[in-house]
């Protein structure tokens, strides 16, 4: 009995799994509520967390429950989700927390050492002075050692490698006042640097820190994309029985079944069955595509009908899919070679400031000033050049920006986003899901009550796009379903059912015309419904705004030309159509080599080697993980407007950075001289030091008002 | 002089308190949700029924 009840929970434990899913619609704590009661009253699910500065919800469930029915709840909740995959956080955020600890430490090294420097700077001699030193050291070393190592280590890469970086000449620097500080205590001199060597640490590892926090935001793992693709399929043997047979075991020519709403495991070609596909995520096409014998399908795509047998013709690294992973891949690389404005400033600055401190030291032993003496000025010209507040100053103004953009509904992923988004000359829209709001809206004007009903009862029992778009919107309306029963679905003709007497149906339109659409039927009345993929509501303003800052855009999309025209005369854009992602890719490439900074602007998983390889790129928060990942900044909602104030706010930002490095700089300016002459004193150098980060700082913090 | 004895030890011990502090809170998930915590304020209980 015993033994029972304690193997219970275990058995009941061992089961449980976590799942994440990513909910942008999440605005308030309502929300949170009801998101977490929904999901925590389905049996089978133990806990719900919501984290809303995430937007993510983290469940806890038993492990036969599919995530994708819970993606469902959750949609039944009110919220679109999207699953997450495995905690892609993790990595970001451990150096995050390892540079905010090292934070810490320096910033309590750095009172305390401030503590007993300013009885020091106040008067204090003798013996005091002497045990304030020693004190001062037993404090500093420690935290040297503790929150230097990121630079110390940093450093030491760079100089293995015949490079050198805004690391070496701050481990120099600390090293050397360190070392000269614990000197002067030894032999009980006159000044001690440990409270400037600890000060700088700390604000540097100010900067660090915000620039780690800043990246760790929208990441999730390009693992995503592949695993879109089905994990296995149906195969049939040689008796005419299948096997299940896990994607990486399969082989061309193997013959898979693939039910209706299953993802295609491997790319080949269709030999029996007729139905349709949804191929959205490799065509970016929103209406699914009729498929009959002959017809190449392709890992990724999902079977919405009926069964059908297809012969493998590529399996894993083959298929089409994964050919688009290795694009992105390489597209990614030409970006990582964006040098970062801080680099480039401290390619100019580091070596300026050795040959400062070395001419100080050779100058002042020429004039006789011997070893010891020469050897102070040399390092106060070390630590009062040190990028102290040029370390703040790129980091300060992006993080500041990244918050202004996120209550505007833009994530930005990093600061070399920013830099590069500043920079665009022209933009590039993908059409279905970023120009339009990519799923197709209903027009319900030709619905009454009853028939409105009707639909909604036929369409929510049905996972076809159309009658999801559909029941999506009668349920807005809130329409109450009517009462049918009988309900059945034939593949490719449409779904069926019996209210009361009459017979009730959504099928395909008689008359099929360019445009999608589907009919009604009651009894032996019709009508149609007209579906349309609706433009983003001020995505004719956003164009002209565009025009008037002297930004030309373009539409590239892989869509037919009949559905590229309509939206492209609508907004008055020149458009590129039919194009498969290595045609957008080749565009962009043509583009750059002209010398043009392109923004690419996409969802689809077509979109995802242009996403890579465009200047700077953004996708809609719709957009699938794949365009997410590879993108640099994700927005939010319905509108269009927050690309246009991740422009606006970027450019601002660069501008607040050039003022920063003339603040931080100009500082320096003003105390080298001193530093030169042999007057710079700790005291100096610590007023210096922490006067210019804090109006660097705060001239960063302008960034936060919104533009008037 | 004597308060020193007294009042540095006290300084260091102070701080390396709130050192600890935010370890500790740092661990314990403190800083994860910021504005999720502002917001759960608001949330009313579920009535106990």
């Amino acid at each position: 009995m015993n033994a029972l009840v304690q193997a219970a929970p275990a058995a009941r434990e061992a089961a449980l799994v976590d799942s994440r899913f990513t909910v942008p619609g999440m605005r308030c704590a309502g929300c949170i509520a009801k998101v977490e009661r929904g999901l925590g009253s389905l049996p089978g699910v133990e806990a719900a967390r919501v984290n809303f500065s995430a937007k993510r919800v983290a469940v806890r469930h038993l492990a036969q429950i599919d995530p994708f029915d819970l993606v469902r709840e959750l949609e039944k909740l009110g919220f679109e989700a999207q699953l997450a995959s495995d905690n892609p956080l993790a990595q970001d955020d451990k150096e995050t927390r390892q540079l905010l600890r090292a934070t810490a430490v320096a910033g309590f090294g750095m009172m305390n050492i401030m503590l007993l420097s300013v009885s020091v700077w106040s008067g204090a001699g003798g013996v005091t002075r002497e045990l304030f030193h020693w004190l001062s050291a037993l404090i500093a070393l420690p935290v040297v050692a503790y929150a230097g190592r990121p630079f110390f280590s940093s450093a030491l890469m760079a100089l293995r490698h015949r490079r050198t970086n805004m690391d070496v000449p701050i481990t120099i620097g600390v090293l050397l006042a360190t070392g000269l500080s614990l000197y002067e205590t030894v032999t009980g001199g006159e000044h001690a640097y440990f409270d400037g060597a600890t000060m700088l640490l700390f604000f540097l590892l100010c900067g660090r820190a915000l620039d780690a926090m800043m990246r760790g935001r929208t990441r999730a793992g390009i693992g995503a994309l592949l695993g879109r693709m089905g994990r296995s399929a149906s195969v049939v043997q040689d008796d005419g029985t299948t096997r299940r047979v896990a994607s990486d075991q399969l082989f061309p020519g193997m013959v898979m079944i693939v039910a209706a709403g299953e993802a295609l495991a491997a790319d080949g070609e269709v030999i029996d069955g007729t139905g349709a596909i949804d191929n959205a995520m490799l065509t970016g096409e929103s209406e699914p595509e009729a498929v009959a014998p002959g017809r190449m399908v392709h890992a990724g795509s999902v079977n919405l009908t009926a069964p059908l047998t297809v012969r493998i013709t590529a399996t894993a690294s083959d298929t089409v899919i994964a050919e688009i992973a290795r694009l992105m891949d390489e597209a990614g690389q030409s970006r990582s070679r964006y040098v970062r404005i801080a680099d480039r400033a401290s390619r100019l600055y580091a070596p300026a400031v050795h040959t400062l401190a070395l001419a100080a030291l050779v100058g002042w032993m020429i004039a006789g000033a011997g070893w010891y003496q020469s050897l102070v000025i040399a390092i106060a010209v070390l630590i009062i050049t040190c990028p102290c507040a040029l370390g703040l100053a790129v980091p300060a103004a992006q993080v500041t920006a990244a918050s202004a953009l996120l209550k505007q509904g833009v994530l930005v992923k990093d600061g070399s986003a920013l830099e590069r988004l500043a920079q665009v000359d022209m933009i590039a829209f993908d059409k279905t899901g970023t120009l339009t709001l990519g799923e197709p809206v209903p027009d319900l004007s030709a619905l009454d009550q009853t028939r409105k009903a009707v639909a909604l009862a036929l369409a929510s029992r049905s996972r076809h796009p159309l009658s999801e778009g559909l029941a999506k919107a009668l349920r807005e309306q809130g329409v109450v379903p009517a009462l049918v029963e009988k309900v059945s679905e034939i593949a490719g003709e449409g779904i069926s059912g019996m209210m009361g007497a009459v017979q009730v149906a959504l099928e395909k339109p008689e008359q099929a015309g360019a445009s999608v659409a589907s009919q009604l039927r009651i009894g032996g009345s019709t009508t149609l419904i007209p579906f349309r993929d609706r433009l983003r509501e001020d995505a004719g303003e956003a164009i002209a705004a565009l025009r008037r800052q002297g930004i030309p855009a373009m539409i590239m999309s892989g869509d037919r030309s009949g559905a590229v025209r309509e939206v492209a005369g609508a907004l008055g854009l020149f458009a590129r159509c039919g194009m498969r992602p290595e045609d957008k890719l080749a565009e962009l490439e043509r583009l750059k080599a002209a010398g043009h900074l392109p923004l690419m602007v996409g969802d689809g998983l077509n979109d995802g080697p242009a996403l890579a390889a465009a200047h700077a790129s953004i996708a809609p928060g719709s957009a699938s993980d794949a365009s997410q990942q590879a993108a640099d900044a994700v927005f939010l909602g319905n509108r269009l407007a927050p690309v246009l104030a991740a422009l606006d706010v970027s450019r601002r930002t660069m501008r607040i950075v050039q003022q920063n490095f003339v603040l931080a700089i100009g500082y320096n300016v003003l105390a080298v001289p001193l530093a030169l002459a042999g007057m710079v004193t700790p005291l100096i150098a610590a007023l210096a030091m922490s006067g210019s980060s804090l109006i660097v700082v705060a001239n960063s913090l302008r960034l936060a008002r919104s533009p008037s | 002089m004597t308060n020193l004895v007294f009042l540095i030890p006290v300084a260091l011990a102070m701080g390396l308190g709130g050192l600890y502090a935010f370890f500790w809170a740092m661990r314990a998930g403190q800083f994860d949700d910021l504005d999720g915590a502002a917001n759960r304020i608001l949330i009313e209980d579920e009535d106990q029924q």
